[in-house]
């Protein structure tokens, strides 16, 4: 990897992301992202001054500055469309001109390894499912408003189920990591009740990989069952302990060493090397979002 | 609008005739005139002065003509004449074209007082229409402003509330420019930005035009009049400008009618009362709805143009392309239906599909252009929106039940115009169906039901039938009656669409689709099977209501025409458990509708026999014996119930009525072998008291037995009167009266086909 790449990959990481599915993009075009910019820059103009007309093009004395830029190494495959950055960066209006912008708002669109929705398109689309958001929710509105209004798409949050949730604990605690590496955390969340109640789990990052090993069957390849036995296992552990049955709570976090994922749709990733395989996974929610 | 050519009046007489005028006759008629116009009454009580009047407004229009310099109006008299004179006439029935360029040329003159000219100004209302030139030329008059502002403001005003009539508008086009100049002043700006948004065009929007309402903007702010200026910019080159209005839709301009709006109504009223004029079409616009949540917050989008001249721009650099004039229309501006087939070659389609829904005209161009990607988009959008805003699937959406109702009813209404169901439409009913509750959205949903394709019924016996059948047997009668309603609706639409295929196939003996003819025929098969059984179990738990009986016999009506109707070669007969019900059915209604099904069976029966035998169809297909055995047996039991009264013995359908005669005699019912027949059915008896009252009005002893033999026949006469056409059919096609003398003792039963 480049190490410009790297760099503008570790913008990606540590950070809380937004999830939402978006269905494919159609007249979108990678060679015109410069012009997206321009407009989506009026366009954020004209939203925060309503009422008020802007000329698109001109270099405005407004504070937010656009950037969509691509970021062609976050693909699974050749064949995945490049994954599309959009930046909005902001000069503080207390510094002086030229001093260094800053980043307020960041959103990618991204598809990795999304051959099941992008084989099934003509050209004219543009298959980039899942759309990750960081910063304020009302900058979020405006950008995806302008992109569904500017080629034909749809934006949806995009929730994760526990299941998928315990798919995601499973193949995170399968990846190898550093022994210094932080605890696996489960939060489940105990339902009917007056006041929330959440309990927490978590489990030596090292005690839950070996307890997958043991699960696991053929290295490589992860089954429905193998999540399940995994998953009762931690259960029939917490039981024998605590005398609760997690079965019953719902399964609401899992933070793990590669990354963290929220019920809510929300995600933290934590590992450049482990990004793409996150980010396969989403993309696979994503896409049944949509189909 | 309604417009009119304006008819050519020659001008000539018009100048002539002043001259010899006396100046007595003049000064009388004045007074009179003042008289009137100091009532201000719009409907003169002198009408029979019309003539004369139509002969002092031509004088006074020349007057008007001639003023050389300028005129007190306190001092001088004929001034005050001919201003009056104008004036009424004006006002009761307007005036003729070319009456304005005199009027606007001494008006904008500033030859006299601003009082006159207000007045002068106050009467130019249009009889028929605006002559173009005139305007021109007060636009000149404008240029040189030898008037005051108030008359430009005036002058303006009228311009927007006249702008309809004016006869043709070439010309003004041709003064953009011109109108674009007067923006600076500050006074006449809002209403120069009126009529700049009447008159503007594609290529109207120029670069330094933009640049110059911007600034324009800078300078007095946000005001209505700009925006309203600025977005039409917008719709015309997106890529140029970029505006977003207030949530709220405001209104733009100011109400400029003045003094003129009432008096032209008024007019027109009078001169169209007996013209028939073509009311323009009005598409219904979605009502937005004021929505809680942050983005997307309209269910249904309204059309705007798709903002696709990025590539165009780049490859002209120097932004030369920008102004070129872009042949295509934009479909903000296609509203007529004239104008989509003058532009369908050049048509865009909207920055978002979803709009089409409801916009007919785009839905008719959608129509005849067969482009993937058109449907794609629109799978796309209606897929996520009816997920994101169903109000049964997501909790949150219970309080917007109402939105997605409508929501709902737009996309059938598509389905409707377009005959064919939308693929997203299908695939969210077909995921959202288990967890409905049968009442939200309920006729919404059952009738989006009917549009679902005849493809896929593997699906759709899981995914449909399933928790419909659930929903069905476990709600209301009402609930069942709408569910009947709508499979039969979809029953009809899948025939129909079969049809179409059928057409299609013959013509290009290909194998375009991808269902085979056996394939098809099982599909509609089952969705029959399926109906069939539903309705025998819903007809024990609803007591055999006669409304649900009506509503099966409604679908079953569908059923029994399938092979000529639709060439499909299918024919399934109803259950006993909906045949028998209808047989003994209380109802005449229901049991007229049984005849005339069992009528419709036997003719495709019979036609199906005869193309068997013939083999001229190529394709040979036959009935089984067995769906000739069903028909036959339940046609013996109708002609022994309805005729020969030996239903209880010649009943063979092992649900039927066969009952052994012991036991007959033990119910004690005298007669019980006619107890069903046309004159004791139950649902007939009220047609046999009637008839027997009007035959014998002093026998109150009600003595059916009294019909019999020649009365028989005039008992059947009256009761094809009374509207039981399907009995007639059902008598004169399966039951042979035997002869004229024997009839006392009814017929004899033809048994089939």
């Amino acid at each position: 990897q480049e190490p410009e790449d790297a760099q503008r990959t570790a913008l990606l990481l540590r950070k809380q992301w937004s999830l939402y599915g978006v269905t494919p993009l159609y007249g979108f075009s990678d060679a015109h992202l410069k012009d997206y910019a321009r407009m989506l820059s009026a366009a954020i103009a004209a939203e925060k001054q309503k009422g008020l007309a802007v000329e698109v093009g001109v270099e405005l004395d407004m504070d937010i500055k656009v950037a969509v830029s691509s970021l062609p190494e976050l693909k699974g495959r050749d064949h995945d469309q490049a994954a599309i950055l959009v930046q909005l960066s902001s000069r503080s209006p207390s510094s002086p001109k030229n001093s260094e912008k800053k980043l307020i708002w960041s959103g990618w669109f991204c598809c990795v390894s999304g051959d099941d929705l992008s084989k099934n398109v003509p050209e004219d689309f543009t298959c980039l499912p899942l759309f990750l958001a960081n910063g304020a929710e009302s900058y979020t509105s405006i950008v995806g408003s302008w992109f569904q209004k500017t080629f034909d798409c749809c934006f949806r949050r995009l929730a994760i189920s526990p299941l998928n949730l315990s798919w995601m604990a499973a193949m995170w605690t399968a990846c190898k990591v550093d022994k210094t590496a932080s605890a696996t955390e489960l939060v489940f969340s105990v339902p009917g009740l007056l006041q929330p109640l959440d309990i927490s789990y978590a489990i030596h990052s090292e005690d839950a990989k070996a307890l997958w090993d043991s699960v696991q069957k053929t290295p490589g390849e992860i089954t429905q069952e193998e999540v399940d036995v995994f998953m009762d296992c931690l259960y029939s552990h917490f039981h024998r302990h605590f005398k609760i049955h997690l079965s019953a709570t719902k399964l609401v976090k899992v933070s793990t060493a590669i990354a963290s994922a929220h019920c809510d749709g929300t995600v933290k990733f934590l590992q450049s090397e482990h990004l793409t395989g996150v980010l396969m996974l989403l993309t696979e929610l994503a896409i049944s979002e949509i189909e | 609008m309604e417009r009119r050519r304006s008819f050519k009046t020659p001008k000539q007489p018009l100048q002539v005739q002043h001259k010899i005028q006396t100046n007595l006759s003049a000064w009388q008629k004045g007074v009179r005139i003042d008289s009137e116009k100091s009532v201000q009454s719009h409907q003169s009580p002198n009408n029979q002065k019309n003539y004369s009047k139509q002969d002092s407004l031509e004088e006074s229009l020349s007057y008007f003509e001639n003023i050389k310099a300028r005129v007190s109006l306190k001092t001088n008299n004929s001034l005050q004449k001919h201003l009056s004179t104008v004036e009424t006439i004006a006002l009761q029935r307007g005036l003729p074209p070319e009456a304005f360029d005199v009027l606007l040329n001494v008006a904008l003159s500033g030859k006299l007082a601003d009082t006159v000219n207000t007045r002068l100004l106050k009467s130019l209302i249009p009889a028929s229409v605006v002559p173009e030139n005139c305007v021109v030329s007060s636009v000149s008059w404008l240029c040189v402003s030898k008037c005051s502002s108030n008359i430009q403001l005036l002058f303006l005003r009228w311009l927007i509330t006249v702008f309809d009539f004016i006869d043709c508008k070439t010309q003004i086009h041709a003064l953009y420019g011109f109108f674009f100049s007067f923006l600076q002043d500050e006074k006449m700006c809002p209403y120069v930005c009126h009529v700049l948004y009447l008159l503007t065009r594609k290529e109207n929007v120029k670069p330094f035009r933009i640049r110059r309402l911007l600034d324009l903007q800078a300078k007095v702010g946000m005001q209505p009049y700009l925006q309203a200026l600025l977005s039409l910019y917008k719709f015309f080159r997106p890529e140029l400008v970029t505006i977003t209005l207030p949530g709220k839709t405001k209104i733009f301009f100011k109400n400029p009618d003045g003094p003129w709006k009432a008096a032209i109504n008024t007019i027109r009223q009078r001169n169209q009362k007996n013209s028939a004029v073509p009311q323009p079409l009005i598409f219904s616009t979605a009502q937005v709805q004021s929505r809680k949540r942050k983005w997307n917050t309209q269910l249904l989008i309204s059309a705007s143009s798709a903002n696709r001249n990025i590539s165009e721009e780049d490859r002209g650099r120097d932004r030369v392309s920008l102004f070129s004039v872009n042949e295509s229309l934009p479909v903000e501006q296609l509203k007529t239906f004239s104008q989509l087939l003058q532009n369908i070659h050049c048509l865009e389609f909207p920055s978002r599909m979803g709009s089409v829904l409801t916009n007919p005209l785009l839905l008719h161009y959608m129509n005849c252009i067969k482009d993937e990607s058109v449907y794609l988009r629109l799978y796309y959008w209606m897929g996520q929106t009816l997920q994101e805003e169903c109000s049964w699937c997501v909790v949150e959406n219970s309080q917007y039940e109402e939105g997605f109702k409508d929501f709902l009813e737009t996309v059938y209404k598509a389905e409707c115009f377009l005959q064919e169901g939308f693929s997203s439409c299908e695939e969210f009913l077909y995921k959202s169906l288990p967890l409905w509750d049968g009442s939200c959205c309920r006729s919404q949903v059952l009738r989006l039901v009917s549009w679902i394709s005849l493809s896929s019924f593997s699906e759709m016996k899981s995914r449909l039938c399933d928790p419909l059948a659930q929903l069905f047997l476990t709600s209301s009668l009402y609930f069942k009656c709408s569910v009947l309603e709508s499979l039969k609706e979809l029953l009809q639409n899948w025939l129909n669409c079969h049809a179409i295929h059928l057409d299609s196939e013959l013509d290009s003996q290909g194998h375009s689709s991808n269902t085979t003819l056996s394939g098809r025929v099982n599909v509609v098969a089952e969705l029959i099977n399926f109906v069939g059984r539903i309705s025998t179990v819903a007809l024990h738990l609803e007591n055999n209501s006669a409304l649900l009986l009506y509503f099966i016999l409604d679908f079953y009506e569908t059923v029994c025409d399938i092979y000529l109707r639709y060439n499909l070669p299918l024919l399934i007969m109803p259950p006993a458990g909906i045949f028998y019900p209808a047989l003994l059915s209380m109802d005449p209604v229901n049991l007229n509708q049984l005849c005339y099904i069992m009528y419709r069976y036997r003719t495709n029966l019979v036609a199906a026999k005869e193309n068997e035998l013939s083999k001229k169809k190529i394709l040979q297909f036959k009935f089984s014996n067995k769906t000739y055995q069903e028909y036959n047996q339940f046609l013996s039991a109708m002609v022994g119930c309805l005729w020969t009264s030996s239903v209880f013995q010649k009943d063979v359908h092992p649900q039927g009525l066969h009952m052994d005669d012991e036991l007959l005699k033990k119910t004690a019912v005298q007669d019980f072998k006619i107890s069903f027949n046309v004159v004791h059915h139950p649902a007939m008896m009220g047609y046999a008291v009637h008839f027997l009252r009007q035959a014998w009005p002093d026998d109150t002893t009600f003595d059916f037995s009294l019909i019999k033999g020649k009365k028989w026949d005039w008992y059947l006469k009256y009761l094809y009167a009374q509207g039981l056409s399907g009995l007639q059919l059902f008598v004169d096609s399966s039951i042979n009266r035997v002869s004229q003398a024997s009839r006392s003792k009814a017929g004899n039963a033809q048994e089939g086909p």
